[in-house]
């Protein structure tokens, strides 16, 4: 059975360490905030300008000057700090965040991401998108295996603009956990029910699959 | 010191046609509502922005797409405005996406007397087209050039008539390295004080960089997704 994005989310939250600075991006990556297991501690990093990103208020308590970075309402937490946009970007690019989440409509075999633009259909902007990838010491990519009509999204190559060349480490789809190495995708977890063969079909770039691949237990 | 000035459409009163802008702002949040309105009563066109983001239809810098104010965009996320798309895809505006790192940077170095940075966001991407590249401790870097907007207008909490800012929460976002890009930087604040009563430990933007300032009012202060959670049942 393939994965909710719930599950892709809670999956994600696993690779979370007790001290980490964190960056979500919109999408499925804002969920992995409901699954930061209990016994550990960490600081989300809100790209527009505060470190300690707490929960969205409760219902009458919403503050138009307390956003995150998709312009949703939130609170703060205890430690929070608020700072400008330069200094925010500037401890991304400096390293200082320790793990990115983001999603993707495509990744290359050698980690290149595409997640900003389909030409002629989809021109938004790239937001901070392109910041965090180019910086991150460790991103990893929420995102479906294949799209709404069935193509892989995993590919030799991009074929839509890219965000980032060379930088994805680690990808949870809605059927597979993987690693980019230097040799192409390399399957380390299956979804629950998933067979290897049917993430090799639906694979279009190079896959390695050593030994006996687990399943995700939830 | 002379900076006080009565209003938005006197600060913003010598802001001719075809003028380069940069506001501050993120989404709708810390906008400086009532320059963009001033803007839409003085009706000046051909104007250039930087800014993060365009607004909504019918509020921020959407105002101005609406009376086709705007010739250039400069942002980094315009997804919140079908007015803006419809002129983008028309031609009528023309757009340029730059990563969200790079803008506010660029901007705070014009403040810091810096020509250029150097920033690994777009390497690789078609952000990197024309722009020199450098490699710095076998890292690819691209050159990008400090912002010098003719007008910088940004929207503090607090102000004295020194121009010294403060600024609230996440609506600082871009104001203070706008507000240090401008050759003529413009502030409305919430509250406008005399000088000697902000702390000068808690000053964010030093009014050296601010031109003119004035006691904004009736803010809308809109919140584009308001997101709440649930009180648990007692």
């Amino acid at each position: 059975m393939a994965l909710t994005k719930e599950q892709i989310a809670e999956r994600i939250a696993r690779e979370l360490k007790d001290g980490y600075y964190v960056n979500l991006g919109i999408g499925i990556p804002t969920l992995v905030a409901n699954y930061i297991p209990k016994d550990i501690h960490v600081v989300l990093q809100s790209e527009n300008g505060l470190l300690g990103m707490g929960p969205f208020p409760f219902e009458g308590e919403e503050d138009p000057d307390l956003i995150n970075a998709g312009k949703q309402t939130i609170t703060t937490v205890p430690g929070s700090a608020f700072f400008d946009s330069a200094l925010s970007f500037g401890m991304i690019r400096a390293g200082k965040v320790d793990l990115t989440v983001l999603g993707a409509m495509e990744v290359s075999e050698e980690g290149d991401i595409a997640n900003w633009k389909i030409p002629g259909k989809m021109v938004k902007g790239m937001g901070g998108a392109m910041d965090l990838v180019a910086s991150a010491k460790n991103i990893v990519v929420a995102m479906m295996h294949t799209n709404p009509k069935g193509e892989s999204k995993l590919l030799p190559k991009c074929t839509l603009p890219l965000t980032g060349v060379k930088c994805v480490k680690m990808i949870v789809s809605d059927i597979a956990v993987l690693n980019v190495t230097q040799n192409g995708f390399k399957l380390i977890e299956r979804a629950p029910g998933v067979s290897v063969e049917e993430i090799k079909a639906k694979t279009a770039g190079k896959l390695i699959v050593e030994g006996e691949i687990p399943e995700m237990k939830f | 010191m002379n900076k006080i000035v009565s209003g938005a459409d006197e600060a913003i009163r010598d802001i001719p046609d075809g003028a380069l802008l940069a506001l501050g702002g993120f989404g709708l949040c810390g906008i400086p509502e009532n320059c963009i309105a001033a803007l839409v009563r003085k009706g000046v066109k051909q104007l250039t922005c930087i800014s993060n983001n365009a607004g909504v239809d019918d509020f921020g810098i959407g105002l101005m797409l609406k009376q086709r104010q705007v010739k250039k965009m400069i942002s980094s996320y315009v997804g919140e405005n079908a007015e803006f798309e419809r002129q983008l895809l028309s031609g009528e505006l023309e757009v340029e996406l730059i990563p969200q790192g790079t803008l506010a940077t660029r901007c705070m170095a014009a403040g810091y007397g810096m020509p250029a940075i150097f920033t690994p966001a777009g390497v690789g991407t078609e952000v990197a087209e024309g722009k020199e590249v450098r490699n710095f401790n076998g890292k690819d870097y691209l050159m990008e050039y400090a912002f010098t907007p003719d007008f910088s207008i940004v929207k503090a909490w607090k102000g004295d008539d020194h121009g010294n800012l403060i600024y609230h929460e996440t609506a600082r976002n871009f104001n203070p390295l706008v507000a240090m890009a401008g050759k003529i930087t413009i502030a409305e604040v919430e509250e406008l004080v005399p000088a000697g009563e902000l702390d000068p430990n808690n000053i964010h933007t030093p009014g050296i960089y601010v031109h003119r300032i004035f006691q904004g009012s009736s803010y809308e202060k809109r919140i584009e997704q308001r997101t709440v959670r649930k009180r648990k049942k007692e």
